[in-house]
């Protein structure tokens, strides 16, 4: 580990921009869209894999601490095994699966995403990487499901947050449940996620006033 | 029950290979209204995919790979234990050994015998190449599979070392999605694979390569796909779980018309279920196989519901829990019958069986994988059942001495 503790906010910036990112995406729009915001974010050490030929070799060469992968890749089954064969890593890489984080995995699934960290890096090193991806992923997935419409992936994410927080309210349910409860929604109605996040905020200020 | 009640719905996830069949059949023939719930299929492009979706919740239910329930009820690789059931397999064998043309025409010059007989005896060819490839200084033959926690894997590693070769040391794994391996082959990233069915029709039709063993003659009635189910969502909904082990027993029984055949093919065939020729489809289900040069017929390629296909034999857990021992995938000692029998739930399948006036085994176990002799399953109701070949030559206690 690269970090103490003794001055972790100041050298968190430093780092933190060394972290070496990878971006494994297909789709050439998504992949700028998700390296431009990691880059205004501050995370100035970004490499996208755009050609899945050789990826063990380029994994290998590239060495990074944090993978970020679209769940459209079939090649996410031929990292796992990289990852079970630890003479083909530098590094041990784990998957990004923590019980704590259960409801961020489950967005970040959602969203079309999952992520691989170099095991020992801390959780929240990886979480504004992860954010960051989730929403530019959903932006993704809204500017293709809507052209015309200017929502933000921002927005949809406040809406899920918000939706999430009335039915942890109203039905005394923990986030996990809540979050999972609005999926299942969207799933039997063939809709998205943030779609009926909106509609369920709608009917809750329809019935409040 | 009332299969319109969105409470009724089932989610499940699915992989394009021919043996996703008896999902597809349930929605598409209406056996899952007629058992009164609603199947929403997805398909996946990953096995990593399936079990991240499962794990969460996001599906009830999916087509998976026999050990895959095992590895997450384990929580192997580091991850947290997420309890998953299996209370029916899908189907038994339909997995297939490819080589490229170039790595058969070595073969024929090491040993052109063994590479002509194909199957077992096909190793000992291969094992010659692989040994000559090192001793010359060449790059490792590099082989394919699809997952690490797949009988694919296991397979191919105990395929190779039934004739002497170190899978981990004498050859280079490597996991390759099933939709990408006949380019791989094509491109010489692979010189062969071991991938689910219609996967080697596809890479042969394409000529460009040659299947040079089936799983059925390596071992005839062996685990291959099982449906994966969160066990608390089986423990939250007893009865839609046993609605849906009834429509898909009933799609087997289905799949095991041959005048079915054909329709099934065309089915499956569509972009938004498995995406290949229809040819090769109905290849993989009749075991019409262009194997070794010429086509021979492997009746039992691919079973779905003969020889107890769908019950989920607490031996075919221990099996696989021994094959991750082995292989180091497991590394701590665990107790393989307790673990297996928290996983397959032959408990769960036999009303559904019995509801439908299916026969069932009334043992948990038989002996697995390693013995040639022919097996006689006590069962309610006739069942008849291929000899067991010789998988290895090692009974379980000594493959595990090995580890």
């Amino acid at each position: 580990m690269r970090c103490n503790n003794f001055s972790r906010g100041a050298l968190n910036i430093e780092t933190d921009q060394k972290l070496r990112i990878l971006v494994i995406d297909e789709n050439p729009i998504r992949r700028a869209i998700l390296e431009a915001g990691l880059s205004e974010a501050g995370f100035g050490n970004v490499k996208v894999l755009e050609n899945l030929t050789g990826l063990l070799e380029q994994v290998y060469i590239i060495d990074p601490d944090v993978i970020v992968i679209d769940l459209e890749s079939p090649s996410r089954d031929v990292l796992e095994q990289m990852f079970q064969v630890s003479r083909i890593v530098k590094r041990p890489i784990a998957m990004f699966v923590d019980q704590s984080d259960r409801a961020t995995i489950a967005e970040a699934i959602d969203a079309g995403v999952s992520a691989y960290i170099v095991d020992g890096l801390r959780k929240e090193r990886v979480r504004p990487i992860l954010d960051m991806t989730i929403s530019r992923f959903q932006a993704f997935d809204a500017m293709r499901a809507e052209l015309e419409s200017a929502k933000s992936a921002l927005s949809e994410r406040k809406s899920i947050e918000r939706a999430k927080g009335l039915l942890m309210k109203s039905k005394g349910l923990g986030e996990e449940a809540a979050y999972s409860l609005l999926r299942r929604t969207a799933m039997n109605q063939n809709r998205r996620i943030a779609e009926v996040a909106e509609s369920l905020i709608n009917s809750y200020d329809l019935l409040k006033d | 029950m009332d299969s319109a009640d969105p409470e009724n719905i089932i989610h499940a996830g699915f992989i394009p290979l021919t043996d996703c069949s008896p999902l597809v059949i349930a929605k598409e023939l209406g056996f899952d209204r007629r058992h009164g719930f609603s199947l929403r299929l997805h398909r996946e492009v990953s096995w990593a995919n399936i079990r991240d979706k499962s794990e969460l919740g996001i599906f009830d239910c999916a087509h998976m790979l026999a050990p895959m329930p095992l590895a997450s009820s384990l929580g192997l690789r580091g991850r947290a234990p997420v309890p998953i059931i299996a209370p029916m397999a899908l189907n038994l064998n339909g997995n297939a050994i490819t080589v490229s043309n170039a790595l058969y025409a070595s073969m024929l010059a090491e040993d052109a015998e063994s590479a002509r007989e194909g199957g077992m005896a096909a190793a000992k060819a291969i094992a010659k190449v692989a040994t000559k490839r090192l001793a010359e200084g060449e790059a490792p033959l590099t082989l394919g599979m699809v997952y690490p926690f797949s009988c694919h894997n296991y397979d191919l590693r105990c395929w190779l070392a039934a004739a002497g070769v170190d899978p981990d040391n004498d050859v280079n794994l490597v996991v390759v999605p099933p939709s990408l391996i006949a380019e791989s082959l094509r491109a010489g990233r692979v010189d062969g694979f071991c991938v689910g069915a219609p996967w080697s029709n596809v890479a042969v039709a394409a000529g460009l390569g040659r299947i040079i063993a089936t799983k059925s003659e390596l071992w005839a009635d062996s685990p291959e796909k099982v449906l994966g189910v969160r066990a608390d969502w089986a423990e939250q909904r007893p009865e839609l779980l046993q609605a849906l082990i009834k429509a898909l027993i009933t799609a087997a029984i289905w799949l095991e018309d041959t005048a079915n055949l054909p329709e099934a093919a065309l089915l499956l065939a569509s972009p938004g279920y498995v995406g290949a020729p229809e040819d090769a489809i109905l290849r993989s289900l009749t075991g019409q196989l262009p194997c070794t040069g010429e086509e021979k017929h492997y009746p039992n390629h691919l079973i779905f519901h003969r020889h107890a296909a769908n019950f989920p034999w607490v031996s075919h857990g221990v099996w696989l829990l021994q094959q991750m021992r082995r292989w180091r995938q497991l590394t701590r000692d665990i107790d393989f019958e307790a673990e297996a029998r928290l996983v397959f739930r032959p408990d769960l399948y036999r009303p559904a069986a019995s509801a439908l006036q299916v026969s069932a085994p009334v043992s948990d176990f038989k002996s697995e994988g390693c013995n040639g002799q022919g097996i006689v399953v006590a069962s309610v109701g006739p069942i008849s059942m291929a000899r067991p070949h010789m998988f290895s030559d090692r009974t379980p206690q000594e493959i595990l001495k090995l580890t």
